[in-house]
């Protein structure tokens, strides 16, 4: 099994955690050791989050190193570009197509990046870059909260992964009274990639 | 064996509750938090919140010496407030085993220092366990509780940040009590009495302790060697071994789970097994001195730096530079040309009841000291309002010696419910006592919430679900002898200003309670309402920006007079605290009762 790494990035709140604890669990049901590596704390009030998950035969350090992600999973767009450099050449990247303005922008302090710079930049990097308007598809279900979830149903098409792992996954992790919309936000993400 | 994926934090709640540890009182403190929640979840124990690392320490000391294995959580600065205790303990062991835990933030995700509390072992002669993951973290926790009862010493166990918050697979075990407990309380006078004529007699037997645990060092399991290419041995510990492994992978190691004191032996057999020995360790050159001192030539911070944490890419880099790797070694990170990135450091959160008290104080152009809590963000723009931050506690006494200064400007200190509770308490007493004319606003948002709303006295919410009686802080401060005691609701912007000139025309303490409950509480999530803004009142001023509200948003219609962006409201933020709305001078924003 060849090793697999997944940095998935995004502004606190959004959910990167629980995606992250799915994906890491995922993993090892599907065989592999994996590690994740998260944030917590003061970091998470607002600010840009970065957590790291490692699937491999044997994973020594819970940290990937800059270059080395297969994998840039983005629940906010300028974010995926602020982690660029995590991006191994040749990898893919899934973007949330959703813009969080941080306080400097709405002050006027700074300017938001547009599009066409944060998926050119993708572009020189990563061999696929998938936008996808995860936040929309998350409204349409009913919840904007499963966001991180149907960023994970993009991944998942992307994965050899059988889906009945998936899901048996997000039920362990998932509130009983939320599951259902969950699990269809797994299914509409994976659609969308 | 059943095997669950864990946070170090989880995995070392687990091994304590396997060890049979009865007794943990802990301060909630990043990254150490998840291990008392976790504990606290397993049956037979005790689990509290105490009000402070001192006295959490002081908890596990009486719980270890009625004969109960016990231990102590806190962040790395925890140990500070704790080391008092730390230090007598070490002095007078226990009947019991006793366990620190210390959780080290290099990088200072979320603290205000990089201290290497390793040091804290050696200063005290104390043994250092240190982990590498999650599986040694419940591993190592049972061999502390086994050296601690066998050699009668307390045992700091040294984690880190990505120990802590890192998650991996652990094997679960079964739970081992201490067989035989005491009935009464041990009246050991020699031993636990430390009066100068004790500690006089203590003292050589804890330098005799350490020079045990020295020889015991040599056949801890957690100590070996990996025998690789004989031409660079490594020395390392903790997560830094997982880099090294990942970086060096045909090298030969010396992985130390024991970091003080150091098995002199088993580290000089290694020197001599190989051509070039190097310390890969975070922080400071902790080993790296131990083993400098046994005449062993060695490299570390020549090669690996001091500051910061480590990943794989710090530890290639700095070998390829060292010449330790080939350039070929180096992993081709992407240089693309992003430009320059709006920054998202971490901000008040939309909702916030610290938010309008800012607003105001800001406004006001006052002298603020400041504390450690969510609240220390308000340091940030366009909020711009504390002016120091050290350490817990401190804003308080900082603001009774700028007052006793004669610098003639009036400084307010502003501390958080818990952070009161924790050490504002006695600074608060010593302006008291000290008739100090400090204006000492409490933001009592009925949490401690930056580590995820944990209890603290003011709650009258304990840890494992009890109840206790809801401690005032109008109430300690009127205890205190100080007259002057205001409340206000946090989110009521006109009370606050009032309150604040009020105290700034008094010639005497003031205490200023603001409270309203965090806006992550569920309680508070239920009852979210988002404002709306109505665009022909609107004409883009921005002075609601200035509140820094990650909810309000620059619209993309243009006011045709000020040719300034009108404002508009996130629906998914906004919470409807009104701070804003009060804010604005058109009252362009509605209120939550002029929303249908």
């Amino acid at each position: 099994m060849a090793p697999l790494n997944f940095v998935l990035v995004g502004v606190g709140g959004q959910g990167a955690i629980l995606a992250s604890d799915i994906l890491t669990e995922v993993g090892i049901q599907a065989g592999y050791d994996a590690k994740k590596a998260e944030v917590h704390g003061m970091a998470q009030r607002g600010g840009s989050v970065i957590t790291h998950i490692r699937w491999a035969e044997k994973v020594y350090s819970p940290l990937i190193g800059k270059g080395e992600a297969h994998f840039l999973l983005a629940l906010e767009k300028l974010e995926a570009l602020r982690y660029i450099d995590y991006l191994r050449p040749g990898g893919i990247a899934i973007v949330n197509d959703q813009a969080i303005p941080p306080v400097a922008v709405n002050i006027g302090a700074a300017s938001y990046p547009d599009d066409d710079r944060i998926k050119g930049a993708l572009g020189e990097v990563a061999e696929k870059v998938l936008f996808i308007p995860a936040l929309r598809k998350a409204e349409e279900i009913g919840d904007p909260r499963v966001v991180n979830i149907v960023l994970l149903g993009a991944l998942s098409s992307l994965l050899d992964v059988p889906d009945e792992t998936w899901q048996r996954v997000i039920e362990r992790r998932v509130p009983q009274k939320y599951l259902e919309l969950n699990l269809r936000a797994f299914r509409e993400g994976k659609k969308l990639a | 064996m059943e095997k669950e994926l864990m946070l170090g934090n989880e995995a070392i709640a687990r091994g304590a509750w396997e060890a049979g540890i009865e007794v943990a009182a802990a301060y909630p403190g990043t990254p150490s938090t998840e291990i008392l929640e976790a504990f606290a979840r397993y049956p037979g124990v005790y689990a509290e919140w105490s009000v402070n690392e001192k006295v959490a320490l002081d908890v596990a000391v009486g719980a270890a010496y009625s004969g109960r294995r016990a231990m102590a959580a806190m962040k790395h600065v925890g140990l500070n407030v704790a080391a008092d205790s730390f230090f007598y303990a070490s002095m007078t062991g226990a009947e019991a085993a006793l366990i620190i835990i210390t959780a080290d933030d290099p990088a200072m995700h979320s603290s205000q220092n990089e201290q290497d509390n390793r040091r804290y072992a050696k200063f005290a002669r104390v043994p250092c366990l240190e982990p590498s993951d999650s599986q040694e973290a419940k591993e190592m926790m049972k061999a502390a509780v086994e050296i601690s009862e066998a050699f009668d010493t307390p045992v700091l166990f040294r984690i880190t940040t990505r120990i802590a918050h890192s998650a991996g697979l652990v094997t679960l075990g079964e739970r081992v009590t201490r067989p035989q407990k005491l009935s009464e309380f041990p009246r050991n006078v020699p031993k636990y009495v430390m009066l100068p004529a004790n500690a006089r007699l203590r003292h050589p037997v804890i330098e005799e302790r350490i020079k045990r645990l020295e020889e015991f060092a040599e056949t801890f399991p957690y100590n070996r060697m990996e025998m690789g290419d004989p031409s660079l041995g490594i020395v390392t510990c903790g997560v830094a071994y997982q880099y090294a492994r990942e970086v060096f992978p045909e090298a030969s190691f010396l992985k130390l789970g024991m970091t003080y004191p150091l098995p002199k032996r088993m580290v000089k057999e290694f020197a001599s097994k190989v051509d070039r020995l190097i310390v890969i360790e975070e922080l400071d050159p902790f080993l790296e001195e131990e083993i400098r001192l046994m005449g062993i030539p060695v490299e570390g911070k020549s090669i690996f730096p001091i500051c910061g944490e480590f990943d794989p890419t710090v530890v290639r880099e700095a070998a390829i530079k060292a010449g330790l790797l080939p350039l070929e070694a180096r992993v081709e990170i992407p240089k693309v040309e992003v430009g320059e990135l709006p920054p998202r450091p971490p901000i008040l959160c939309p909702g916030c009841p610290h938010r309008g008290v800012f607003y105001v104080m800001n406004k006001l152009k006052l002298a603020v000291t400041g504390d450690i809590g969510c609240y220390t963000l308000g340091a940030l723009p366009p909020l711009s309002t504390i002016h120091t931050c050290g350490c817990m506690g401190a804003g308080v006494g900082q603001a009774h010696g700028a007052d006793k200064s004669g610098l003639g400007e009036r400084v307010v200190a502003v501390i958080g419910d818990s952070t009161f509770f924790h050490t504002g308490m006695p600074a608060l007493l010593n302006v008291a006592y000290n008739n100090g004319k400090t204006i000492t606003v409490v933001l009592d948002n009925r949490s401690t919430a930056m580590t995820g709303h944990q209890g603290h006295p003011g709650t009258g919410q304990t840890l494992q679900g009890g109840k206790s009686s809801e401690v005032m802080i109008e109430d300690v401060a009127r205890a205190f002898g100080i007259k002057n005691v205001y409340t206000v609701d946090s989110y009521d912007i006109k009370g606050v200003e009032k309150a604040l000139k009020e105290a700034l025309a008094k010639d005497e303490a003031v205490v200023i309670v603001a409270r309203r409950e965090c806006a992550l509480l569920p309680e508070v999530r239920k009852n979210y309402k988002p404002l709306r803004v109505d665009p022909e009142k609107c004409n883009g001023c921005g002075l609601c920006f200035r509140a820094g509200c990650p909810a309000t948003l620059r619209s993309e219609e243009i006011d045709p007079k000020t040719k300034r962006p009108k404002m508009k409201i996130d629906p998914l933020l906004c919470t409807g605290c009104e701070v804003c709305a009060q804010i604005c001078p058109r009252r362009a924003i509605l209120f939550r009762a002029q929303l249908d």
